[in-house]
């Protein structure tokens, strides 16, 4: 691998990692305040993919100019981000809430559940093959020789970098934005003192916000979707997710950047069917290393392991 | 597990080992009664127990030593390819079976161990995530080197046990392959003989270490428990008891198959079966996996067969089979189970004294 490819698989990697460390912070978001592994979350995710799909083929015909297409790529992003967010609203209070109080591994297995029907939905939706994902733009154009970079690449970060934006000044400027922070710097008690039911339901609303503009930015980064794209993904972004320490934001975002530029690098490397091996390798020689990830709290002695 | 004894023969009708005993003599029987056993039941049945194997080393890890552990597949996978590179013919090992299911047994519990070790330090939900994605570098493994395992194809053919060995004029190793109760009750044999090892270890020193450490380890540590080492025994014991599932699974269908088959569905699947039967409960465990996978394997193509029959056209494939529809039963099951009995179909009296006790 020469030291061009090497740069072109970098930015890649980058927008790979920006994708993923969207979903990420839905898994990281749920994680510090119910103290669950959302593993719903990648069919979340995937079904937002889904109605992208279903919206932009409605689109794609019509041949719109770059303005327009760009603009009804942006309507149909923010329209899956508040289905996803309405549905993980949904699965929160219909299936997580009645088990607040219940044995640990209730709601664990109660996610697989989740995650086990959305998959279905998503294979009667999609068939069991792979489908093109509609190219409103198009996409493969390079920008200028010699640039690694495309008008796909170009059209996923116009979607990424905003959602990361909005969401630094929501967590930065908002009450609801400094709650969750306190929440996931001290610890869950921080949730159960104040507002708690219509803290968790924002919650749960903003990481399946994000999680369904990911869906686009996915969709149009990777071209193709299936039915189990959303447990695909959803493994790579969980294990952002607890690389850069669960329950923290910048952590979330860190450990997708990074967990996309190995995949993307080793892809180029060793060849994509060794990609999952060297991610997850990674995570599991880190954690030896730092249990509580890049960015997560120290556990304090005595806490119940 | 631990009533008293009083001489009651009530008492003694309904434990639990006079349970599992009538059903382990009903399902020696089952063979010798049922019609058409040796066809197509007699292997479905057979890859149940062998499931029932592997689920009850995965109790061992989540229920009796409380860590969750979402990689058990891997294990059988390692078992399982392990036996198959030692015995098939085109590799110039070809130990025995014996001898190579011994080696298995070795290399899935050091492998077991070898997750153990760095792993002790997480905390349950990270822990969780780790054994996870050791499951799927496990599968990659196993799927990319081809050289070594086959890769899609898997490896095959898997001699059966006893192969060429001849006693009193029956050739042992031709009965197994064409006859499947051969190895129905070799699965079986290997089933009760861990049930009976389990509820030893379950009443043992090391069983009770297990639920201190389990309840809180900063205790047990207190009281002298060396919570690294009964951990890293749960590892080993779960490991191993996979690794015998693999043995026998990959030697009952004669190859190892897609090693696709060993990855995080499957491993979610045992530990779904687990908890739908209760967690920490031994028969719990059995009767879950024998109505997941018996759901699985046995009803739905069963069902759909049957719906096949009534409408030939129209219902052969799409949404109006049961299979396409598999996925989300299996989900609302679970989650209706987890709404309204938590413990598990068949708890451990324990486990549910104190989920009741806290949540009442």
């Amino acid at each position: 691998m020469n030291l061009s490819s090497f740069f072109q698989q970098c930015v890649i990697g980058l927008i790979d990692g920006g994708v993923l460390g969207l979903i990420a912070v839905g898994y990281t978001l749920v994680y510090g305040t119910v103290g669950l592994i959302h593993l719903a979350h990648g069919d979340v995710v995937m079904l937002g993919g889904c109605l992208a799909l279903f919206a932009l083929s409605l689109v794609e015909p019509l041949a719109l100019d770059p303005a327009l297409g760009w603009l009804a790529i942006i309507a149909v992003t923010l329209g899956c981000g508040f289905c996803c967010g309405s549905l993980n609203v949904a699965i929160d209070w219909l299936i997580y809430r009645p088990l607040r109080q219940s044995a640990p591994l209730a709601p664990l297995v109660s996610a697989v559940g989740v995650s086990l029907i959305l998959m279905n939905v998503g294979m009667l939706w999609l068939g069991s093959t792979d489908q093109a994902f509609p190219e409103v733009l198009p996409g493969n154009v390079k920008l200028a020789a010699g640039l690694p970079v495309t008008t796909a690449d170009l059209l996923v970060l116009s979607l990424v970098l905003p959602a990361w934006g909005g969401l630094t000044l929501l967590l930065r400027r908002t009450r609801l934005g400094r709650s969750l922070r306190s929440v996931a710097a001290v610890s869950r008690a921080a949730a159960q003192r104040g507002g708690a039911d219509q803290f968790l339901t924002a919650t749960f609303f903003l990481g399946g916000f994000l999680g369904g503009v990911a869906s686009v930015a996915a969709g149009i980064h990777t071209a193709t979707i299936n039915y189990q794209s959303g447990y695909q993904t959803g493994l790579y972004a969980l294990t952002a997710a607890v690389l850069g320490g669960i329950g923290s934001v910048p952590g979330a975002i860190v450990g997708g950047v990074l967990v996309g530029l190995i995949r993307s690098v080793s892809t180029a490397a060793l060849g994509p069917r060794w990609a999952a091996a060297a991610v997850f390798l990674m995570l599991i020689v880190i954690l030896a290393f730092r249990p509580e990830g890049l960015f997560g709290q120290q556990r304090r002695a005595g806490e119940a392991g | 597990m631990t009533t008293a004894r009083t001489g009651s023969a009530t008492r003694w009708l309904r434990s639990a080992t006079f349970s599992e005993g009538l059903v382990f003599c009903l399902l020696a029987v089952a063979p010798l009664a049922i019609p058409g056993f040796a066809g197509g039941l007699g292997g479905q049945v057979t890859s149940v127990l062998i499931l029932c194997i592997a689920a009850l080393g995965l109790n061992v890890m989540v229920g009796f030593a409380g860590l969750l552990h979402l990689g058990i597949a891997a294990f059988i996978g390692i078992g399982g390819m392990t036996l198959a590179i030692l015995t098939v013919p085109t590799n110039p090992l070809e130990i025995g079976f014996l001898p190579a299911v011994v080696v298995s047994l070795v290399v899935t519990t050091c492998v077991g161990m070898l997750l153990g070790g760095p792993t002790l330090r997480l905390r349950g939900d990270s822990l969780a995530v780790v054994t996870l994605v050791f499951g799927e570098v496990v599968r990659v493994l196993l799927r990319n080197l081809e050289e070594i395992t086959g890769g899609m194809q898997g490896l095959g053919p898997v001699p059966p046990p006893g192969a060429g060995v001849v006693i009193a004029g029956i050739d042992l190793g031709r009965s197994f392959v064409i006859d499947s109760r051969w190895f129905y009750y070799l699965a079986l044999a290997v089933l009760a003989t861990v049930v009976a090892l389990l509820h030893g270890v379950e009443r043992s020193p090391l069983g009770r270490a297990w639920s201190a450490v389990r309840e809180d380890a900063l205790a047990a540590a207190t009281l002298g428990i060396s919570v690294t080492r009964v951990r890293l025994s749960a590892y080993a014991l779960a490991a191993a008891l996979a690794g015998v599932a693999g043995c026998l699974s990959v030697a009952s269908l004669g190859t190892t198959g897609d090693p696709n088959v060993f990855g995080f569905s499957r491993s979610v699947a045992i530990l779904c079966a687990v908890i739908l039967g209760g967690l920490g409960s031994i028969p719990g465990t059995l009767v879950g996996v024998t109505i997941l996978f018996g759901f699985d394997i046995m009803v739905i193509p069963w069902a759909d067969a049957w719906l096949q029959q009534m409408q030939p056209q129209a219902w052969t494939t799409g949404p109006l089979t049961l299979g396409s529809w598999r996925l989300a039963l299996v989900g609302i099951a679970l989650i209706v189970m987890m709404r309204f009995r938590p413990e598990g179909l068949v708890p451990s009296r324990r486990l549910a004294a104190e989920l009741h006790e806290v949540h009442r």
